[in-house]
């Protein structure tokens, strides 16, 4: 167990380095001279050159990398471009936005998505299962932002039940808070609601027809507990769904975010870009990697427990 | 009819042969220092538990697993490490009949697709392939309209016969057959086996015959090696090992397979009871 | 080999066309069909239907309503939104189509590659794959787009890159369970090239999956490509929906039906092709959706006469099983397929009795619904069941599965996949005692312990704290037996109990049935195909074909004059005493023929 523990942890370390690194070159290959984008057009040619050498931007791009890798291993992300803050003051402003909207959608989607694919794993040709059938092959295509976008014209305009735009601290009011990240979280969650639920169904399906299933009914166990060895063996793949959309929610939650106006790391990403404020980009990508690289080892750890077999390979 | 020039040098020759598998970090020997040897017309048996080394010593001879070291020969040239185009001259004498009769053929080809595939691989035209395969067809007793049809049309039965002609197809001189009834229901391995040895007797074949199954190979083989953890304890005629065999291994799979007859049966298992006492059974 | 099954199984998809032609029966794949090639005409021919300019000005369109001329109104810039929708659709088009193709491109070579070569191919571009899977894809687009001055066609390369790992897993799926195939080991030693498998084998079974995933894949590139047009990303000189939706966004509280012409067009061109896909998906997985349930214990089969076959040979109250003139009925896509066709038989307490059959006689369905334990889709219908001298065909579901564990006893057929992968020996051996039989843990333990013992395993404490993958499958089918005898039932119901063993396991167990048979005076019915298990255990037999009974008696009297020339053809044809080789070459050569050598 440590072993794997052990292996899964520097394998999430490998990848981090090689993401950035990629992540590194990508950015200079891709945006060449960002002085364009930071002082814009009017910018005279030494005004750019200054800027370039005050950026250091004139060294060779390697050592340019290796500066900003030895820095970043010891958390320091160095400074925007644009405003010269610390890179890490901005980025830690926001990630507790993203964080509130993608775990309360994570939440939302392991909690409904659990409940929706036991109930119809148990009647798998029942009118919900049905529906979920529809509904998981909709949704899961539909982008979060058009969702976000239905629901904004639903239920904040129609409705007028939640507030169309804005976010309210924690600190500041939980009520609001919750109001405020409701109507987001379940844009973002409701494609991974509809495929946990799915997937759960289908490894009920798959799972009631193995032979050991009916070996623990004839051993007189109740039908809830042999259900309970059903859910244990059906749930790795939906626990793997999770993880994946886990991912897909921290990149969708970028342009949710800019449709409730939420002050999170998805107007960051876009201003960043926008004007090619490299180490800002980087900081992000850092950190949503790392977001990933802990899940995916939370993941394997829980995977680990579930089904023994998969420690041994 | 092909015949060896030199009678003497048998068809296959495996020596000393062993096989190692890597799993993970711990390597399995799974066949260790095995010999045979196979003649023109001859079959030969190779029987065994699960484990104990028998369709490796096939899968090896076919090159479909690494040899570690030993020697296989096949009509007097050495094979055992053949690859790439050396391999694929061989599939003109050495063909191969697998245990699976659903697995064995590609559900998304026509059975004449499966058929000829061994000869266009070797560059025949499709107008002489299309004649061998009705060839063969006949000589597996399928109706030519078979040529058409998919495998999934087929009981397990008949499958195994294409699977059959598919391995004659190119004329080889040496089958390897690898649990090629076990799968079936008991009616239909007489009838299979039957066509097995009325194959060997008109076209001269050699067979390494892999079996679980002492009762299949008493039928069909002329000799017969019992293999136990990747050794072969006991080689000798077809009679002596399935009437009197000398090694012990052999005598409890013998008394071990039950018979058909109650009183037969009563009388084999005091026999068995008898040796396992005074031998040990290990639990498995 | 497992009847339980195989009654539901369809035959795998041959051709292509058939595959087409199945789709076009479906209503919801023809619409979806048929809106995707709406749209896709649309997109196509867009210079020809639109009735504007999609880039003309005009200040009086401004956010207007629709009218005759223009039949969706005008956007906040005055631009007609019909013809910029129609030309939009292009946009949607092509950026999926190079997202898609990229991703083929990408994904597809190499998954068929780390599949079917596996080892260090595999666990390169594996780890790739999963690398690629854990980069949020918004960031990197962002930045690619930051640089490129957004050039379109490259942001939607990158989007396909992050598709590539769907292709990359479905692929290699797909060859990893082609390689294992033995066609493809066939195929080797026929003397194909790896070039040709691929080709010929590999590809051939990747090709419908692959499709599948591209409407998935195409559905998802466009939420993307959108999401990245609404953030102001992307060419745009060129009217697409993405912009569109930003314009309708930001007028939303006044002009919502400019928000709402373009959602509605990308959110149904996205339906339409998941619809595709899951069409496509349901047609081609090998995986039957359950039937409608019906009640079961319906009405008497109408479709069958009701004639029985078997015989009862004990008093019903002395009996320890009594089935009289059981019915098996699968509901197939085919309508329904009845496998057991009016079987009587019973077994006395300390009875053996075996039940013989070659696959598909409806011998284990036959014990299955004496237990109640049909698959879903099976319905089972009798005159009456009983159990240790009760009636028990009429009792609720609840109550009849109290008898399981208590009164009766089960061993499967394959002992590995009867143990639940995810459990210890331990657990599942002491679960039942405790739930069932209501033991304390520490009683039920100790049980367990004792109940391995007597199964023969030497070293209990090991077994009992061993997963199941860690075991033999001798060993396991001594911890089924465990398991199964552990409640003291008085009936116990053998499924083909050593067919999945060597032969010197395969006596051992027979060895330990029996014993346990005489130690607990059970009953037992045995399930088999092999005469020479009957012969060894058995006290009466009945034989089975076609779902009936053709033939019951004593051991001794079938052996010695089978009444049925079916059951004298089944027991000859229990090789051992055949005439050998040597023998029938004899016999050959004596006849004048010679043996070709």
């Amino acid at each position: 167990m440590i072993r794997f523990t052990l292996r899964r942890l520097l394998s999430g370390a490998i990848l981090l380095v090689v993401v950035t690194s990629a992540s590194f070159f990508l950015a200079h290959l891709a945006i060449g001279d960002p002085t364009a984008g930071l002082l814009g057009d009017s910018a005279t040619p030494a005004q750019r050159a200054a800027l370039r050498q005050q950026l250091g931007l004139n060294r060779p791009l390697l050592e340019q990398f290796w500066d900003w890798l030895s820095h970043a291993v010891r958390g320091d992300f160095g400074t925007s471009w644009r405003n010269f803050q610390p890179v890490s003051d901005q980025i830690s402003l926001r990630v507790p936005v993203t964080l509130s909207i993608v775990v309360a959608a994570t939440l939302l989607a392991a909690v409904v998505g659990l409940i929706v694919g036991i109930a119809t794993g148990l009647r798998p040709s029942g009118i919900l299962a049905r529906v979920l059938k529809l509904a998981s092959v909709v949704l899961f295509a539909l982008p979060g932002f058009w969702v976000s976008l239905m629901l904004v014209m639903a239920f904040a305009i129609k409705l007028q039940w939640f507030p169309a735009v804005g976010y309210v601290p924690l600190t500041h009011s939980a009520s609001g808070w919750l109001r405020s990240i409701t109507l987001p979280s379940i844009a973002l969650a409701l494609g991974a609601i509809v495929m946990i639920a799915e997937q759960l169904r289908n490894g009920f399906l798959e799972v009631n027809n193995q032979d050991f299933v009916r070996t623990l009914r004839a051993r007189g166990l109740s039908a809830r507990r042999v259900t309970l060895h059903v859910l244990r063996n059906a749930s790795p793949a939906a626990l793997t769904v999770l993880a994946i959309m886990f991912v897909g929610l921290l990149g969708g939650a970028i342009v949710v975010e800019i449709i409730f106006n939420l002050p999170g790391i998805g107007s960051l990403t876009q201003s960043a870009s926008q004007i090619g404020d490299i180490p800002v980009l980087l900081g992000l990508t850092v950190v949503t990697v790392v977001f990933v690289v802990v899940v995916n080892f939370l993941l394997d750890l829980v995977l680990g427990w579930v089904n023994p077999k998969v420690r041994e390979k | 009819m092909k015949t060896d020039a030199n009678n003497d040098t048998p068809l296959l020759d495996v020596a000393d042969l062993v096989v190692d598998y890597r799993r993970g970090r711990t390597t399995f020997r799974a066949l260790n220092g095995v010999s045979v040897t196979i003649g023109a017309g001859e079959c030969v048996g190779l029987v065994g538990e699960s484990g104990s080394g028998k369709s490796t010593l096939g899968k090896a001879i076919l090159g479909l697993t690494e040899v570690t070291s030993g020697r296989i020969s096949f009509a007097g040239s050495d094979i055992t490490h053949a690859k790439g185009a050396a391999r694929r001259r061989l599939a003109a004498d050495l063909q191969v009949v697998f245990q699976d009769p659903y697995g064995s053929l590609d559900p998304t080809l026509t059975v004449g697709h499966i058929l000829a595939e061994p000869l266009t691989a070797a560059g025949t035209g499709r107008a002489e392939a299309r004649k061998a395969v009705a060839e063969m067809l006949d000589h597996v007793r399928l109706p030519a309209d078979t040529v058409t049809r998919y495998p999934s049309e087929f009981s397990g039965g008949q499958r195994q016969r294409i699977a059959i002609a598919r391995a004659l197809v190119r004329r080889p001189r040496l089958i390897v057959c690898d649990e090629p009834v076990s799968a079936l229901d008991l009616t239909t391995q007489a009838a299979v086996i039957d066509l097995f040895i009325d194959i060997q007797r008109e076209t001269g074949v050699s067979y390494l015959f892999v079996s679980h199954d002492l009762g299949v190979v008493r039928r069909i083989c002329h000799r017969v090696s019992v293999m136990y953890q990747g050794e072969c304890v006991e080689t000798g005629p077809n009679e002596t090992i399935t009437r009197n065999p000398a090694h012990s291994y052999t005598r409890r799979l013998l008394l071990a397979s039950p018979v058909a007859d109650p009183a037969r049966q009563a009388e084999r298992r005091r026999s068995w009871l008898g040796l396992r006492t005074a031998t040990g059974s290990p639990v498995p | 080999m497992n009847e339980a099954a195989s009654p539901a199984k369809t035959a795998p998809v041959s051709a292509k066309q058939a595959l087409w032609s199945r789709y076009l029966r479906r209503p919801i794949g023809i619409a979806a069909l048929a809106v995707f090639l709406l749209v896709v005409i649309a997109g196509l021919f867009a210079p020809l239907f639109a009735p504007h300019d999609p880039n003309f000005v005009d200040f009086a369109l401004t956010q207007a309503p629709p009218n005759s001329d223009h039949l969706m109104g005008g956007d906040s810039a005055g631009r007609d939104i019909l013809s910029r929708l129609l030309f939009g659709a292009r946009t949607t088009l092509y950026g999926a189509a190079v997202a898609c193709l990229t991703g083929v491109v990408l994904g597809v070579p190499a998954g068929v590659a780390a599949g079917y070569f596996g080892g260090l191919t595999d666990r390169v571009f594996s780890w790739i794959s999963d690398g690629v899977q854990s980069v949020p894809g918004m960031i990197v687009l962002l930045i690619v787009a930051a640089g490129t001055g957004a050039d379109f066609t490259v942001l939607m390369v990158t989007v396909g890159a992050f598709m590539a790992p769907g292709y990359y897993r479905i692929s290699r799926s797909k060859a990893l369970a082609v390689r294992k195939e033995p066609y493809i080991d066939a195929a080797r030693v026929a003397g194909l090239t790896h070039i040709k498998i691929l080709h010929t084998h590999v590809l051939r079974a990747v090709h419908a999956p692959v499709i599948i995933q591209s409407a998935l894949t195409a559905g998802i590139a466009m939420g993307m490509q959108t999401g990245l047009q609404f953030l102001g990303i992307g060419t745009a000189s060129d009217p697409n929906w993405g912009q569109m939706m930003n314009d309708g966004f930001r007028t939303m509280l006044t002009h919502p039906l400019i928000l709402l012409w373009p959602s509605a067009a990308l959110g149904i061109t996205i339906a339409a092709l998941a619809f595709m896909g899951s069409t496509l998906a349901d047609l081609v997985s090998v995986r039957t959706e359950p039937a409608p349930r019906r009640r079961r214990r319906a009405q008497q089969p109408s479709d069958e006469t009701t004639s029985s076959t078997g015989e009862l040979v004990h008093p019903a109250e002395l009996s320890a099983l009594r089935i009289e003139n059981l019915h098996v009925t699968y509901g197939t896509p085919h309508g329904d397929k009845q496998v057991v066709r009016g079987v009587c038989l019973d077994v006395a307490p300390g009875e053996v009795l075996g039940i013989v059959g070659e696959s598909g006689s409806g011998k284990s369905q036959t014990v299955f619904s004496a237990l109640d334990l049909l698959p879903m889709d099976g319905r089972a219908t009798a005159d009456g069941i009983w159990l240790g001298g009760q009636s028990v065909g009429e009792l609720p579901r609840a109550k009849r599965h109290a008898l399981l564990g208590t009164q009766i006893g089960y061993v499967p057929q394959e002992p590995m996949s009867n143990l639940d992968p995810c459990y210890t020996v331990g657990h599942q051996l002491v679960e039942p005692l405790r739930a069932v039989h209501k033991l304390s843990k520490a009683k039920a333990r100790e049980r367990a312990r004792e109940m391995l013992l007597r199964v023969g395993i030497t070293d209990p404490d090991r077994v009992l704290a061993s997963h199941p993958h860690q075991i033999s499958g001798g060993m396991a089918q001594r911890v089924l037996i465990a398991g199964a005898v552990a409640g003291n039932p008085s009936l116990l119901v053998a499924d083909e109990p050593t067919t999945a063993l060597d032969v010197t396991v395969q006596a051992e167990v027979l060895e330990l049935l029996r014993e346990l048979q005489q130690e607990y005076q059970m009953a037992l019915v045995i399930v088999t195909h092999n005469f020479g298990v009957v012969a060894d255990i058995c006290d009466r037999v009945a034989v089975m074909k076609d779902g009936r009974v053709i033939e019951t008696g004593t051991v001794e009297q079938i052996f010695a004059h089978p009444g049925d020339p079916y059951t004298a053809e089944l027991i000859k044809a229990s090789q051992d005493d055949t005439a050998s080789r040597a023998e029938l070459d004899a016999a050959w050569t004596k006849a004048g023929r010679t043996v070709h050598t």
